[in-house]
């Protein structure tokens, strides 16, 4: 499999190099060439529709008929019997997915004793509930949930799984996608359905957050996607259909190899900034440690975590692994928060990646604002206690 | 017994710049390192070979130059290593690479335990140590922090979770990711990377007919998902500076956070 350019053909608009996304197409003296990181994917022979410049020998891949495979699938996930609350928000997303596909929403629920959960996924968009109960569900062990699971989905054949991306999902959803044959994309944050081919688009960042990428799962199914907690909005909706359809399976102790000796509840030791969607980040212009215990409160509030710059590492009031710049660390949340922060390039070398980026500083010339979406001018002492106030009371009247 | 190492060659996204203009990546310039997650993997197995004098064989699936992190293998302590390297393997999803490392684990044949990192950081997804295990039919144990003991028929480990650990028991061959909190990762000896890097080092180079695999079930050709479309999100920013009371500044971001397209907009 090659691809191949035309050379006459090509007036070096370089559609074909924004198209690629492995970087296997440069322009050598104005005209396209391929590079050795070229992988066959076709995307550069879609994007020279106008010259018909660049060819290929690849031979398209039948797609197969896939009519069959009916109903939006939610992997609902619990512990102790209680539901995570991914798996909700999945049921959510779902519902829309459903919608335009015109398919059902279906939840499995799988464990031991568990069926007083079934309402819970009703009331949240589950028309169907996938009940398997069994003492050897009772807590998770990758083995026997691949197994149940490949037994639902090869009888009951979905088009879309959905799995919520926790330790365990993120555990058992891999195992699962090659159990059954079919494609698996990991920590999604867009879920849509395509018009054209009605195949699940999944979008998710690249290459460190820089590049977004869409995702198509073509010839296999069902088409599988996992999706990090707090991505996706539940949606409590009033029930039409309320179905259970339980599911026997048997389970010997010996096919599911591991054994759980013991369970031990711990708070992580540290905190990992570069993981965080929101991050509160403080400098000079935070008061001390009592200034920091304010942008904590703010940070929990937003489910975030606290950074700030070297000179409050120097000053010891937080540990080197919240720091954020050249000498810290690189951080791409979607919120960042900079309070009291000048915006010096040492530290703005590690943040401006962010997805939005709020500053709240006093002096009105601070370079921070022009990297600002929005700015505030003013004293972090007042704003942030204002912000605190009005988020704890239901956000803004 | 015999161990298995995954490594991969990743480029240095820890260490990225972006340009400042336009918030995109500037690719000149980036190093490749082994994944970092690889190395723990690599430190455990080679502790284990440290207390029962395992055998312990790295294998990676690369381009040609990935034979760098095999030397940085065997320069830690690998005994052997295998580079999977075609030009038909490239461009694969998860589902394809799983599929050509099993293939290669089973020329190997003989193993009894198969370690990798938790996940590789030019990724992220954390899916080929569950995949491989799926294809070789053995048990897996994932964000494994800790390896308490080994023997040839079990293997008991603790396992981070969101809330805490657990000890988990494994019947052998299984296979192991493993996180950062695991261990320290010793540098390179000197003479072994000396040794690694000679012409007679035991690193062998297997292309896809070496480990009996048909070109179109590996690579691009191969994958269950493809890349539709990349782009850059709009990272433009407004420059909007809120003005007014401190209360009206103050419900005012709260109002454009609530209508961004963030993960916390709809919780505010």
């Amino acid at each position: 499999m090659t691809i191949w350019i035309i050379e006459e053909k090509c007036d070096g608009c370089q559609r074909c190099l924004r198209a690629c996304p492995y970087e296997g197409i440069e322009m050598q003296d104005g005209v396209a060439t391929v590079t050795e990181r070229c992988t066959s994917c076709g995307s550069c022979i879609d994007a020279c529709k106008k010259n018909h410049a660049i060819e290929s020998d690849i031979k398209p891949r039948p797609v197969p008929d896939f009519s069959d495979r009916q109903g939006v699938w939610v992997f609902a996930e619990q512990t102790n019997g209680k539901l995570a609350r991914v798996s909700l928000e999945l049921l959510g997303k779902a519902q829309d997915l459903a919608k335009d596909l015109d398919h059902k929403v279906c939840a499995l629920l799988l464990g031991k004793d568990v069926s007083h959960l079934v309402p819970t996924l009703h009331t949240h968009g589950a028309q169907d509930v996938y009940l398997v109960e069994d003492d050897l569900l009772e807590d998770f062990r990758t083995i026997a949930y691949t197994n149940v699971i490949e037994d639902l989905v090869l009888k009951f054949k979905p088009n879309i799984l959905l799995i919520g991306a926790t330790a365990l999902g993120r555990d058992l959803a891999p195992r699962i996608s090659r159990r059954v044959g079919t494609g698996l994309t990991a920590d999604c944050t867009e879920l849509a359905i395509d018009p054209d081919e009605n195949l699940l688009f999944q979008t998710r960042p690249a290459f460190g957050g820089n590049v977004m990428a869409t995702i198509a799962c073509r010839y296999t199914r069902p088409q599988m996607a996992t999706v990090r907690p707090g991505v996706m909005e539940a949606k409590p909706c009033k029930p039409e259909t309320t179905n259970i359809i339980r599911h026997e399976i048997s389970l010997k102790q010996e096919d599911i190899r591991t054994e759980i000796l013991e369970k031990v509840m711990e708070k992580k030791p540290g905190t990992d900034i570069s993981q965080a969607n929101v991050i509160v980040a403080g400098g000079r212009g935070v008061n001390g440690k009592q200034g920091f215990a304010m942008l904590k409160e703010l940070a929990d509030l937003l489910g975030g975590e606290l950074a700030c710059t070297r000179l409050i590492i120097e000053q010891g009031i937080l540990p080197h692994d919240a720091q954020v710049g050249q000498t810290g660390k690189t951080i791409r949340p979607e919120i960042y928060i900079a309070c009291g922060i000048s915006g010096a390039v040492q530290h703005t070398a590690g943040m401006t990646g962010s997805r939005y980026i709020i500053a709240i500083n006093n002096d009105p010339l601070a370079p921070i604002f022009k990297l600002a979406n929005w700015g505030i001018v003013g004293d972090v002492h007042e704003i942030v206690p204002e912000l605190i106030k009005q988020l704890s009371s239901g956000g803004a009247s | 017994m015999n161990i298995i190492v995954l490594v991969k060659q990743v480029p240095n996204t820890t260490n990225i710049k972006l340009d400042p203009k336009t918030g995109n990546l500037i690719r000149e310039g980036l190093e490749s390192i082994m994944n970092p997650d690889d190395l723990h993997a690599l430190e455990a197995a080679i502790k284990i070979k440290e207390e029962t004098g395992a055998k312990v064989m790295a294998v990676s699936m690369g381009p040609p130059q990935a034979v760098d992190v095999l030397t940085q293998a065997m320069g830690m302590g690998a005994d052997k290593a295998f580079l999977l390297s075609d030009r038909a393997f490239s461009g694969a999803d998860t589902w394809a690479t799983s599929f050509t490392l099993s293939k290669g684990i089973e020329k190997i044949k003989d193993f009894d335990l198969i370690l990798c990192g938790h996940q590789a950081i030019d990724g992220d997804t954390a899916q080929i140590g569950p995949q491989v295990a799926d294809w070789l039919d053995i048990a897996q144990a994932t964000y494994v922090k800790e390896i308490e003991s080994v023997d040839k028929n079990e293997i008991i480990v603790k396992r981070r979770l969101e809330d805490g650990f657990e000890r988990l028991a494994c019947k052998m061959p299984a296979l192991l990711t493993v996180i950062s909190e695991a261990n320290q990762p010793r540098y390179p000896h000197m003479g072994q990377l000396i040794f690694a890097c000679e012409q007679k080092a035991p690193i062998k180079v297997w292309n896809a007919a070496d480990i009996g695999v048909k070109t179109i079930e590996v690579g691009l050709e191969g994958s269950n998902t493809h890349v539709i479309k990349t782009f850059t999100p709009n990272f433009k920013r407004q420059n909007e500076l809120l003005e007014g009371s401190n209360k009206k500044v103050v419900s005012d971001l709260i109002l454009r956070l609530k209508k961004s397209d963030t993960t916390i907009a709809h919780r505010l």
